[in-house]
């Protein structure tokens, strides 16, 4: 039951996309494509639960004064064995998404899940926390891109969607585009939250 | 004097063309955290540019020297990330010794660097990009102005955001993310203005 509540609480109370705001380099620079916004949350959420699973595992061994220097490390062993894979199996995205993904080290997410809850949880509880946090960062990133992408160049996962009719906006594609995409798709969560409330 | 010009274009068109933020995606969190007020931001913006120059200047030492020569670039990003938390440590403790006023006014900002993925972007860039060590000094220092740039722009419209109408839903991050939106576009501008 517990598992659940903590699952959900990652996937939309304290979803770290829409209500907390976190991670948002990532969030905005690889969304232009439903492809490369899935492999992007997929990746962080698996160092995610990677990382949580071992610091909760170890947490009592870590000096209290070292504690960050050492999440770093952990995380960042991690992220270089994504980076690694993904450029074995999946060169295409991999180069698309370029410098993002050594950058999950620096995703505010991770180290903040590390320190906020694996830190003092147990490892059955952590490893909700990260699927709930990974997959919630997952599915936001997977709905900006697909926004982006539809809008974009009239297509979803690559596959023509929208007819030869259909005036392609660039600008979706774009930093611009990325911006206020998030901006408005923002202000559209806290509108459904609102109505929640009430 | 050809190697003048060239250093003086990559320094305009880190600025403006690929500008870290509005271009790049690099630092987006100080820049929507850190832009109520154009002092902090400046404040921000300034000990970016410092620890960027200087992770710049690193990054390329280390992989240049050790890295490469050792074939250890699978170790890039776990070095890089350790060198930035050590320098930054650094920083702090010189700025403590020698300059208590900058320190107080940098305050909370400098340990906040570490995470800050301009900086990690950077060192992992100079290595990908082939600079040599004039080139990869200009490029962090540029890569810093450009950051202090977004967000001291990013700070001014914010301060007078305080006396907008604001619809309710869009209050916050949503209407920054828009008017970075906009900014975004108007730095589209500077594409055509230099091709490297």
């Amino acid at each position: 039951m517990k598992f659940l509540k903590i699952l959900k609480n990652g996937l939309w109370d304290e979803n770290p996309t829409f209500r907390i705001v976190i991670g948002m380099c990532p969030t905005l620079a690889v969304t232009n494509a439903a492809v490369n916004g899935l492999v992007m949350g997929l990746a962080t959420a698996f160092v995610l639960l990677a990382s949580e699973i071992i610091i909760s595992l170890v947490k009592k061994l870590i000096p209290e004064n070292v504690r960050i220097p050492s999440y770093i490390l952990i995380i960042a062993t991690f992220v270089t064995l994504v980076d690694y894979i993904l450029k074995a199996f999946l060169p295409g995205v991999a180069s698309a998404l370029s410098l993002f993904i050594p950058l999950i080290v620096v995703n505010c997410i991770i180290l903040g899940r590390a320190e906020a809850f694996a830190s003092k949880n147990s490892v059955l509880d952590s490893i909700a926390d990260a699927l709930g946090m990974g997959l919630g960062f997952t599915w936001a990133l997977l709905l900006l891109s697909i926004i982006r992408e539809l809008l974009g160049s009239g297509s979803i996962f690559g596959v023509q969607i929208l007819g030869g009719w259909y005036p392609q906006m660039a600008i979706m594609l774009l930093p611009a585009g990325a911006f206020i995409s998030l901006g408005i798709l923002l202000a559209l969560m806290n509108y459904i939250s609102s109505k929640g409330v009430k | 004097m050809e190697q003048f010009t060239h250093i003086l274009l990559l320094f305009a068109s880190t600025i403006l063309v690929n500008n870290f933020i509005l271009v790049r995606f690099l630092g987006i969190c100080p820049f929507l955290g850190v832009s109520n007020q154009i002092g902090t931001a400046f404040s921000m913006g300034m000990a970016t540019t410092f620890v960027m120059t200087l992770t710049g200047m690193a990054s390329w030492l280390i992989n240049t020297y050790i890295l490469e020569v050792f074939n250890l670039q699978f170790l890039q990003t776990v070095i890089f990330i350790i060198v930035i938390a050590a320098l930054v440590q650094f920083v702090e403790m010189f700025i403590k010794k020698t300059s208590p006023a900058l320190y107080r006014a940098l305050g909370i900002f400098l340990p906040l660097i570490t995470t800050n993925c301009a900086i990690l972007g950077l060192a992992l860039l100079i290595p990908s990009e082939g600079y040599n060590f004039i080139e990869s000094v200009i490029f962090a220092f540029a890569a810093g102005v450009g950051f202090t740039l977004a967000i001291v722009l990013m700070a001014g419209l914010r301060e007078n955001l305080e006396f907008a109408d604001v619809p309710g839903v869009l209050k916050g991050v949503p209407i920054t993310l828009i008017i970075a939106g906009i900014m975004a576009m108007a730095f589209m501008g500077f594409s055509g203005l230099i091709s490297m």
